[in-house]
């Protein structure tokens, strides 16, 4: 069952602050990844306080880096089922977790941050890790 | 409040994702909930058996970080006479 709307409704916000589309249907996902050209970063958000608390934190800092992503999107796990479960079945290889990150560059997943790589961590800790991938996966090839 | 404490009132692991070793061949992947005189209590638990696995445990361990757990049970109690050692995940593949 779907959360409170109120209560994620400031996880939502801090999600679009920092740039992040929303996508809250399985056709809003289809038309975001279908057919996807450039690099983009997917935020599966979550309720979690513990782990997504750190990850949106983590992920704004991320941002502030010189590579990064052509464009963020996110999806609410345990709110938008239907946008989530859709998200999911682009990177079907990796099981679902929430919070977690995938990183597509192409279409194609060149990287994912699993809830358990984000629990425990700090912002700092886990911005580092998404901001070497970042330069690896997205910087400018020489 | 100690180091990684998230949740006021339940133990340091809670929540967070561990390799459990036992002192038999089973060792379990999954996220911590408590732990009790009955034994350790974790929730969405992939599991490795050394003896019918075709993958050895540390490559079961590196499939889990790389792809994520594979749950095969929802709800976990594992004794505590048969628990060996705990750790964090990401420090097991360290």
């Amino acid at each position: 069952m779907p959360y409170n709307p109120a209560l994620v409704a400031p996880m939502r916000q801090e999600m679009t602050t920092m740039g992040a589309r929303e996508l809250t249907t399985a056709a809003d996902v289809d038309v975001a990844l279908g057919d996807q050209s450039g690099t983009m970063l997917v935020f599966v958000n979550s309720v979690c306080g513990c782990a997504a608390g750190n990850a949106r934190p983590a992920l704004r800092l991320a941002l502030q880096h010189g590579v990064k992503p052509d464009e963020i999107v996110t999806v609410f796990a345990g709110q938008d089922l239907e946008a989530t479960s859709r998200a999911r079945q682009y990177f079907a290889e990796y099981q679902p977790s929430s919070p977690s990150i995938a990183l597509l560059k192409g279409g194609e997943v060149v990287h994912f941050v699993h809830r358990h790589q984000i629990e425990g961590r700090s912002p700092q800790a886990i911005a580092a890790d998404l901001t070497a991938a970042f330069d690896r996966h997205f910087g400018a090839t020489v | 409040m100690a180091g990684h404490v998230f949740h006021p009132g339940h133990q340091e692991l809670h929540g967070v994702t561990v390799v459990l070793e036992t002192h038999g061949p089973t060792t379990y992947v999954g996220r911590f909930d408590s732990q009790d005189e009955h034994g350790v209590h974790l929730h969405d638990v992939g599991v490795h058996d050394a003896v019918t696995a075709g993958a050895s445990k540390d490559e079961f361990l590196r499939r889990c970080d790389k792809f994520g757990i594979r749950p095969e049970q929802r709800d976990l109690l594992v004794p505590a006479h048969e628990v060996a050692r705990i750790r964090r995940l990401v420090d097991a593949v360290r």
